[in-house]
């Protein structure tokens, strides 16, 4: 297959990069470091932010909406990969903090006083200064950035072979995943899990080695890699889906037992897709936290994943783009409403402030959207290109059943 | 002549109730072979149990010249070992093309990584091209399935049953729900599948049955009743009692 006629066969896949290069262009040149300034650079950052999170739903679509397993565990592999690049991050920048510190100091110190230094640096708020195992590679950039994938990857690997030999699926499937994504930050919350706790890992807006760079630059530049990443993960993801393993997936999604019967082994595609997934989501996390500043372990809460879960279902699961718009879209409105913008409305005896009733509005949204609009905000793609839905004599579509039940999880 | 599949004193208990009691069979490699029987007789369980979706309390399933034990395997690796189902209930992929049906079931190598880098070759088209003609469906390729009639439907999944190339097919109730032309057209594709393999089919209707020409085998009670041609099992009065005079 030549890439020319994945293209042609998928032309959703060039709108999408062209739109993306469109938007990245446009933030460019009204950013503060490299054009006429109207975005501010905290703009700029939660406009990268929200890129990461269209690819973690590109991810979770593939999952949910292809294969059918709602997983509500995916914003803890993005959250991992996080907490990944941020060790190094912490370390890195501790490092530089703490050798300039010392420099003064009349005997040089040793190599062991910085990395002591460093570690009461960095876990002092835990009451430590030793360095946990899971610090042991956090001083090399590559090692981190293995783990940035690894970590997720081998995460779900395990859990993925454990449920799905076992042959869980539907809400229980969707239960034990939110049980992972639970117990994660769980233990993550507790000081000792090596990872500072419940203040999580912060300063990761401060590159080491960048430090005369001014944010309004570095803001631009983790803009573009947020964009490359998005980019680069539709396009992985879009290929994936367009062949036969695309078919497989549906199938698995429609009716498992039926794909089983034709020789495939679902299990081994459900464990597949969904460790790709989780290292995508882990790259995407990797690329979202340094953006965010801090990455703690309430961003892996199980709300996480299920707010994950409705971007998709909004946007319109079972099409890629519909995952990158739902997620784009309700995230910045999310944005708009919790952070005081949307006007409050004052009903005489009652004033609706957003901050507090943008989450009521947002479920009611996403029961609308299930029951009345089930292929989301990317269905209006159809209404366009005249995408004809197959007649189905009431068969049930495979992925509804899954979202009813997450529907129950969000209230 | 040689053995394709032998079942041998198999029983199966769902809570207490035992659908199948001591069954034995055997088909050989190129034979067709009708199963009657009344309803709840044991007939979709007995296909269950072949293709690993039931397992067995007790007896043995021996596959092929080697008589390897199919009781080890799952559903998926026993389909690999060439055994195709067909369901009572037509099940397609209905949210899919029927050249991505075709395309799926094509005998191909089955693994994630093959399959992620796998694109259809010239031969695979035409293979599909051939198949949709022999299932009358050459002109709906590009349709979705779950836009197609019952009886295509029907067809479609009897397509993605020889698009695998199984040496063992096993077929559930095919002409439920089809006009006597569509019958007859299923009649053909069925005798024409079993020269070259086996073909198991289960049916209520008797003038299909007829029509297959070959060897029946009444189940009763999860058990064999009587086997032995159309007339000879007709003509038996236990049959006539449980399953006909009714
Ligand atoms: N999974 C199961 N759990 C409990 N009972 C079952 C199960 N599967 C089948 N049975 C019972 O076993 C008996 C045999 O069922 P089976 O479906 O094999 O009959 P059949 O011969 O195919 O009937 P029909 O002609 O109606 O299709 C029935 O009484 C049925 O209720
Ligand atoms: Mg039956």
């Amino acid at each position: 297959m030549t890439s020319r006629s994945f293209f042609l066969r998928n032309p959703s896949v060039l709108v999408f990069l062209a739109v993306l290069a469109l938007f990245t262009l446009g933030v460019t040149v009204f950013s503060e470091a490299y054009g006429s300034g109207e975005l501010s650079t905290s703009f700029v950052k939660t406009l990268g932010k929200t890129l990461c999170l269209a690819l973690v739903a590109v991810a979770m679509d593939l999952v949910w909406g292809y294969t059918g397993i709602l997983s509500l565990g995916h914003f803890a592999f993005f959250g991992l990969g996080g907490y990944m690049i941020g060790m190094w991050l912490m370390y890195e920048r501790t490092r530089t903090i703490v050798v300039t510190s010392m420099a003064d100091a009349p005997i040089p110190p040793t190599e062991q006083e910085i990395v002591d230094a460093i570690g009461t640096q960095i876990f002092g708020v835990v009451g430590s200064s030793e360095f946990p195992a899971v610090w042991a590679f956090a001083d090399s950039l590559v090692l981190q950035l293995v783990l940035v994938v690894a970590v997720p990857g081998l995460l779900a690997l395990v859990f993925g072979w454990l449920a799905f030999r076992s042959r869980v699926t539907g809400v229980y499937l969707s239960i034990l995943t939110q049980a992972m994504t639970l117990a994660l930050s769980l233990y993550l919350f507790q000081n000792d899990s090596g990872l500072r706790g419940n203040n999580g890992l912060s300063g990761l807006q401060n590159l080491p080695g960048l430090g005369d760079v001014p944010q309004s630059v570095v803001s631009v530049c983790l803009f573009w890699a947020s964009a490359l990443a998005l980019a680069l993960g539709y396009v992985l993801a879009a290929w994936i889906v367009s062949g036969k393993f695309g078919s497989v997936l549906r199938g698995i999604r429609d009716n498992e037992a039926r794909v089983r019967f034709l020789g495939y082994s679902v299990e081994g595609y459900k464990l597949a897709i969904f460790t790709v997934t989780a290292m995508i989501a882990g790259i995407a996390g990797a690329l979202y936290y340094p953006q965010a500043g801090i990455v703690n372990p309430a961003e892996i809460a199980p709300i996480a994943s299920i707010y994950l879960a409705v971007w998709v279902a909004i946007g319109g699961r079972g099409r890629l783009y519909g995952a990158a718009i739902g997620a784009v879209f309700v995230s910045l409105v999310s944005t708009w409403f919790t952070g005081g913008q949307a006007p409050d409305i004052d009903l005489g005896f009652y004033t609706l402030s957003w901050v507090d009733w943008w989450t009521i509005l947002l479920g009611l949204s996403f029961v609308g959207v299930t029951l009345f609009a089930p292929k989301g905000i990317g269905g209006l793609v159809d209404l366009i290109t005249d995408r004809r839905a197959p007649q189905r004599h009431g068969a049930p579509l495979g992925p509804d059943v899954g979202s009813l039940r997450e529907q129950e999880a969000d209230e | 002549m040689s053995t394709l599949l032998e079942v041998s004193g198999v029983s199966v208990t769902f809570d207490g109730f035992r659908a199948i009691n001591n069954l034995s069979f055997r088909i050989g490699p190129a034979e067709m072979r009708a199963i009657i029987g009344p309803n709840g007789a044991g007939k979709t369980t007995f296909m269950d149990i072949i293709t690993g979706k039931t397992k067995p309390d007790t007896g043995r399933v021996l596959w092929g010249d080697k008589g390897i034990s199919l009781l080890k395997m799952n559903e998926a690796q026993i389909a690999r070992e060439g055994i195709g189902r067909k369901f009572q209930k037509p099940t397609v992929f209905e949210d899919q093309t029927v050249r991505e049906n075709l395309m799926l079931a094509l005998k191909n190598e089955r693994g994630p990584f093959p399959v992620l880098v796998w694109r259809a070759s010239r031969r695979d088209h035409d293979k599909v091209g051939a198949l949709a003609e022999e299932i009358g469906l050459q002109d709906a390729l590009a349709r979705k399935a779950g836009e197609l009639s019952h009886g295509q439907k029907q067809w479609l999944e009897i397509g993605m049953l020889l698009a695998q190339e199984p040496r063992l097919l096993l077929v559930d109730e095919p002409a439920a729900g089809m006009t006597p032309a569509e019958r007859e057209h299923t009649t053909e594709l069925l005798v024409n599948a079993a020269t070259t393999r086996a073909v198991v089919v289960v049916e209520h209707d008797m003038e299909f049955i007829r029509r297959l020409n070959c060897r029946v085998t009444v189940l009763h009670e999860g058990a064999v009743l009587a086997e032995g041609s159309l007339d000879h099992v007709t003509a038996n009065q236990e049959v006539i009692d449980v399953y006909l005079g009714r």
